[in-house]
């Protein structure tokens, strides 16, 4: 068996065998569902509950993707412009790093409080936790080109423009996309976690919502069911992003290279 | 650190010339010195005002831009000097195939083996038609094979278009099959202890590399760097 087949196969068969072991737990030991369901009532939760789910999924995909998207353009733009100046980067760079060492929790209490819409202090909370990986990596990107392209470009008398966007910036693409990576899963996270401190307090009724609601009502499989929702989520977004990452890199890219045994 | 000191040295358009010295010697920074990538702490070149491309650096490693296809990377000089993509197209192509590349414009640095991409490097140098090509041990990492076909490649282009070329390189052998002169240089602080003229027929081959004619010469030549190491 190739070494490709094995790759899906065997964590599939750990899948299967895990959740076939936790149904025979739950059914042998006579476990209540409001302390731990198996996972056939899950699914079934799933497939009952499904609209009022899927509502939720798109409304925390909606502040997911919107933060995720303003990530990438507040990084990369802050990226460009600290590569502009040592003198910039040196100055602002601590405060991104202050931005990201704050736990969310922490602070979205108060983005929560001074802004109205709901939606958009979600999306705020959310743009926070992504954004760093994109700045960070972008930034040492955006540093790490070749020294002899560059004198190459200066004995042709390129322009800063032309470095920028001939030299530097395809530089920088790896580093992007690998933060981007990143970025996807920490988007998803504060925005659940941005969900929970708005709680029930929030008119928006995203997943994390739905596991609170569920939560106090001791409706425990429709828990695990959104619990299971988001997590399809993540690997949705990281296989996602990997697929992108592979496409744009897999022509000229070392990470892209299939080597040869 | 002084690296260089009283260099001097007089170049007829059209030579080709080599500098030859141990590692060290300031070869390297002679040369960046002259395409003007580093400043000399002391003294001046006079050049007439450079607006780029007259001048083409063929660097050690093939520094490719590995995004790019060989024809985006040979187009890169004549882009960057606001030339229109179709008129630049056609010359990256061209220059292309005078280095043996033609058929390859779409292959990407990765696809190419350690040789083509030292082509692609000297197509991209030479596609803006300089005067002047500067080379820093071009050929150092490659094997002898690829090595003495690129050196009779690298003859029929300067024979084809009349560059002036100085072309940096520690093997005794390299320097004299190619060159018309050679430089040879000593080294703390670098200078230039001897100029060897070369006798050559006009079209160096196979048949000159085995000549008792070449041996000599680069026994001489040899000579003058082992004196220039104990100096």
């Amino acid at each position: 068996m190739n070494e490709r087949v094995l790759r899906i196969l065997m964590p599939l068969l750990v899948g299967v065998l895990t959740l076939v072991a936790w149904e025979a737990l739950v059914r042998l030991r006579d476990i209540p569902a409001y302390l731990l369901p198996g996972p056939i009532l899950i699914a079934r939760t799933l497939v009952a509950d499904w609209w009022s789910l899927a509502d939720s999924l798109l409304i925390t995909l909606r502040i997911t993707l919107s933060a995720l998207l303003a990530a990438v353009v507040v990084g990369a733009a802050l990226a460009i412009l600290f590569a502009q100046s040592k003198w910039i980067e040196l100055s602002f760079f601590p405060y991104a790093v202050i931005l990201q060492v704050t736990p969310i929790v922490a602070i979205a209490p108060l983005i929560i409080i001074w802004v109205d819409d709901v939606n958009l202090s979600l999306l705020i909370c959310a743009w926070i936790v992504a954004f760093f990986p994109i700045l960070s990596n972008t930034t040492l990107g955006l540093n790490s080109y070749d020294h002899n392209l560059f004198d190459l470009f200066r004995l042709y008398h390129a322009t800063p423009w032309q470095v920028l966007t001939r030299l530097r910036i395809p530089s920088a693409l790896p580093y992007f996309l690998a933060g981007l990576k990143i970025s996807g899963g920490l988007a998803l996270i504060g925005a659940i976690v941005a969900e929970f401190v708005a709680g029930s307090g929030g008119s928006a009724s995203g997943l994390a919502f739905r596991i609170l609601e569920s939560g106090y009502q001791l409706r425990i499989p429709r828990m695990f069911a959104a619990l299971v929702l988001i997590s399809a989520t993540g690997i949705v977004i990281f296989l996602a992003l990997g697929l992108l990452q592979h496409l744009v890199l897999r022509r000229w890219h070392e990470s892209a290279v299939v080597r040869e045994r | 650190m002084q690296a260089l000191s009283g260099v001097g040295f007089t170049l007829r358009a059209g030579d080709f010339i080599s500098l030859l010295g141990p590692s060290g010697c300031g070869k390297s920074t002679l040369l960046r010195i002259i395409a003007a990538l580093t400043e000399p702490t002391e003294g001046r070149i006079l050049r007439p005002p450079a607006t780029g491309g007259e001048i083409g650096f063929v660097f050690q490693e093939p520094t490719l831009m590995p995004w790019a296809s060989a024809l985006n990377n040979v187009r890169l000089p004549l882009r960057l000097a606001g030339i229109a993509r179709a008129e630049a197209t056609d010359r990256a192509a061209a220059a292309l195939a005078s280095v043996g590349l033609a058929g390859f414009e779409r292959n990407y640095p990765r696809a190419l083996s350690g040789g083509m991409k030292m082509r692609v490097s000297i197509a991209r140098a030479l596609v803006t038609r300089p005067k002047l090509l500067l080379m820093d041990e071009p050929f150092a990492a490659l094997d002898e094979i690829t090595r003495f076909r690129l050196n009779n490649d690298l003859l029929a282009l300067w024979r084809d278009q009349r560059f002036t070329a100085i072309f940096v390189t520690h093997s005794v052998f390299e320097s004299v099959y190619l060159s018309e002169r050679v430089l040879v240089m000593a080294a703390r602080p670098g200078r230039i202890v001897a100029d060897i003229a070369i006798e050559a027929p006009p079209v160096r081959d196979e048949a000159f590399r085995t000549s008792p004619e070449y041996a000599a010469q680069c026994r001489a030549v040899s000579r003058a760097l082992e004196a220039a190491m104990a100096a």
